[in-house]
């Protein structure tokens, strides 16, 4: 006999390497967890190879890079070339979002440089919560999984 | 870690009197005056520019010491990226004091410092050791951190290898004499949600920790948080704390204005800084760290710096209320506790330190750090306290400041923009006119 059940979709949250800020990131969890979702947090200042790697260990169904110091436009697009690179990720659905740029860039192109580069998508920095929810439950739904029982 | 560590606590010795011109006799000579010290946060890349910021800042209308904040490279050691960067002409984020060339940090500190003004260096370093060393070799007698305050925060070093480098470069600072002067971040963990007791006792261990690696001047930081009462009684708390513990060391107290999101209005901006100025004096600090009315929106110019210093100084001369008293709500019973804990661990403090973090004795709220237990919580109660929502394995009195409760992504929200809510809504800050309890010293100790 066997079980039908929906797994919650696993969403790995996090900074970028040049980031040490953590109340977005704690936010985003508690938000996360809230709406039915498994959440790994990496927390500040992740080096690029390890969220490669823990990207490889874990397969989430979603990544979400939250960043705020200024530097996410440039740390950003580093950091989705390290991830596209990796055959194992390049369907994986990644966003970003937060306060991409120091003030003075138009946020607009540096969205689009974002996505053009391989995020799925950007959230700028007063994004409704409940539409970043949407549409990570686009891409990442729960799935039915038959466990043996 | 040494493992034959100096003895911290010389209940029988005077102060050491720190030389004139170093960076504690000024901060002493003004509170003998009556004068707070106010200091900005604030650091350029390019020496023309920091230079002068340090004029500006020593030129203002107030008591002030000189602050150089080092680059966000320097503070994780990344000397690749700052010879790039120097390569490139990118501009830092602040000054890089390691490989800058000596000649001209030497030359434009020359241009600056006076016996009345002395330069504190502010980094963030988890591995301070080539920051320390630099500071020695230009003769900078003061800077901050801790090897608890400046690495379970910000990013990913192991905290028993931020003691360990800590404790190799604080060794070496103190070659330079009673002068050398470091200040505990322990009091500002995470900026803020954080409940005073463990700031305090964070702050406290901190300088234990310095002292026994023969520091002989210390300041012990708290930040301002969401509560006037609760931030007062918890300076009290601190100096009442500190005396008992760093007894033999010169020590002043340090206030920072408060570190999370700021109001968006002028006018809350200026509210919440002249909150700060009477909360440092009235709590008896010696020192306050200003923040300016352009926090909410990016880094702050010189002038818009030099504007929050003699905001807040003239607010600490002439616009300070009488008559406060301070309740005792049991912060100071909870600091003690968390302190004695983590003695009990070690004679070592570094060491004790460790494994605190390791057993949850010490377990800061919302701090995603590894070596942090990660099993705390707090919320801004209704009054504007912070409070704890689970204590974890702390070892904190589960009365009044305990209220199990399950804090969501809404109400951390909540909490983190409680102060900018409030204050750009230009409602009225609590009163002072406090019930009765510990008279609040209206001239600072000696």
């Amino acid at each position: 006999m066997s079980e039908v059940s929906r797994r919650r979709p696993l969403v790995l949250v996090s900074s970028v390497s040049s980031d040490s800020h953590t109340w977005n990131l704690v936010f985003l969890q508690l938000l996360l967890e809230e709406t039915g979702h498994e959440v790994v947090n990496l927390g500040a200042c992740v080096p690029d190879e390890l969220l490669v790697s823990e990207c490889a260990a874990h397969r989430p169904d979603a990544v979400v890079i939250s960043t705020v110091n200024g530097h996410g436009h440039v740390d950003g697009q580093r950091l989705i070339d390290r991830v596209r690179a990796d055959e194992r990720l390049s369907d994986l659905p990644v966003v970003i979002g937060g306060k991409l740029g120091v003030g003075d860039e138009d946020d607009t192109a540096l969205a689009a440089g974002l996505v053009q580069r391989g995020f799925n998508a950007v959230f700028a920095d007063n994004a409704d919560p409940a539409s970043f929810v949407r549409y990570l439950e686009s891409v990442a739904p729960p799935r039915l999984v038959r466990d043996a029982g | 870690m040494s493992r034959d560590p100096a003895p911290v606590q010389c209940r029988d010795t005077a102060p050491v009197p720190e030389p004139n011109g170093s960076f504690a006799a000024v901060v002493r000579d003004a509170a003998d005056t009556g004068e707070l010290v106010v200091q900005p946060r604030m650091g350029f890349s390019a020496p023309e520019r920091m230079r002068a910021g340090l004029s500006a800042t020593r030129d203002a209308d107030a008591a002030t010491v000189g602050t150089i904040t080092l680059d966000s490279y320097t503070r994780v050691g990344d000397f690749a990226a700052l010879r790039r960067a120097d390569a490139d002409g990118t501009d830092l984020n602040g000054y890089p004091l390691v490989t800058a060339d000596k000649t001209v940090t030497t030359t434009m500190l020359d241009d600056v410092r006076t016996a009345r003004f002395p330069v504190q260096v502010r980094h963030g370093s988890a591995r301070p050791g080539p920051i320390v060393d630099t500071l020695i070799e230009l003769g900078i007698d003061a800077t901050e951190g801790g090897p608890v305050s400046y690495c379970l925060p910000y990013g990913r070093v192991p905290l028993r290898e931020s003691v360990g480098a800590w404790a190799s470069a604080t060794a070496r600072f103190a070659t330079v004499g009673p002068r050398a002067h470091v200040e505990t971040f322990g009091g500002c963990m995470l900026g803020q949600l954080c409940p005073p007791a463990l700031l305090i006792a964070v702050s406290v261990l901190e300088g234990m920790f310095f002292a026994q690696h023969g520091i002989r001047s210390v300041s012990l930081s708290l930040t301002q948080q969401t509560s006037m009462h609760q931030d007062l009684e918890a300076l009290h708390a601190l100096r009442a704390i500190a005396d008992r513990h760093l007894t033999g060391l010169d020590r002043h107290i340090v206030v920072y204005a408060y570190m999370g999101v700021y109001p968006r209005s002028a006018s809350g901006a200026v509210t919440l800084l002249t909150d700060s100025a009477r909360l440092a004096v009235l709590g008896g600090a010696e020192r306050l760290i200003v923040k300016t009315a352009a926090e909410a929106f990016r880094i702050p110019t010189i002038e818009e710096n030099v504007i929050a210093l003699e905001q807040a100084a003239a607010t600490a001369r002439h616009d300070v209320p009488d008559g406060e008293a301070v309740p005792d709500t049991g912060i100071r019973a909870d600091a003690d506790t968390l302190i004695e804990a983590v003695l009990a661990l070690d004679d070592d403090i570094g060491a004790a330190l460790v494994k605190a973090f390791e057993l949850g004795l010490l377990d800061v709220p919302y701090c995603l750090h590894t070596d942090n237990a990660g099993r705390t919580r707090s919320y801004v109660d209704e009054s504007g306290r912070v409070c704890w929502s689970d204590v974890g394995s702390l070892p904190v009195r589960p009365g009044a400041d305990l209220r199990p409760r399950h804090v969501g992504s809404a109400e951390l929200l909540g909490a983190l923009n409680h102060v900018r809510h409030r204050y750009d809504a230009a409602e009225p800050e609590e009163t002072y006119d406090l019930p009765a309890g510990t008279a609040a010293p209206r001239s600072r100790p000696a």
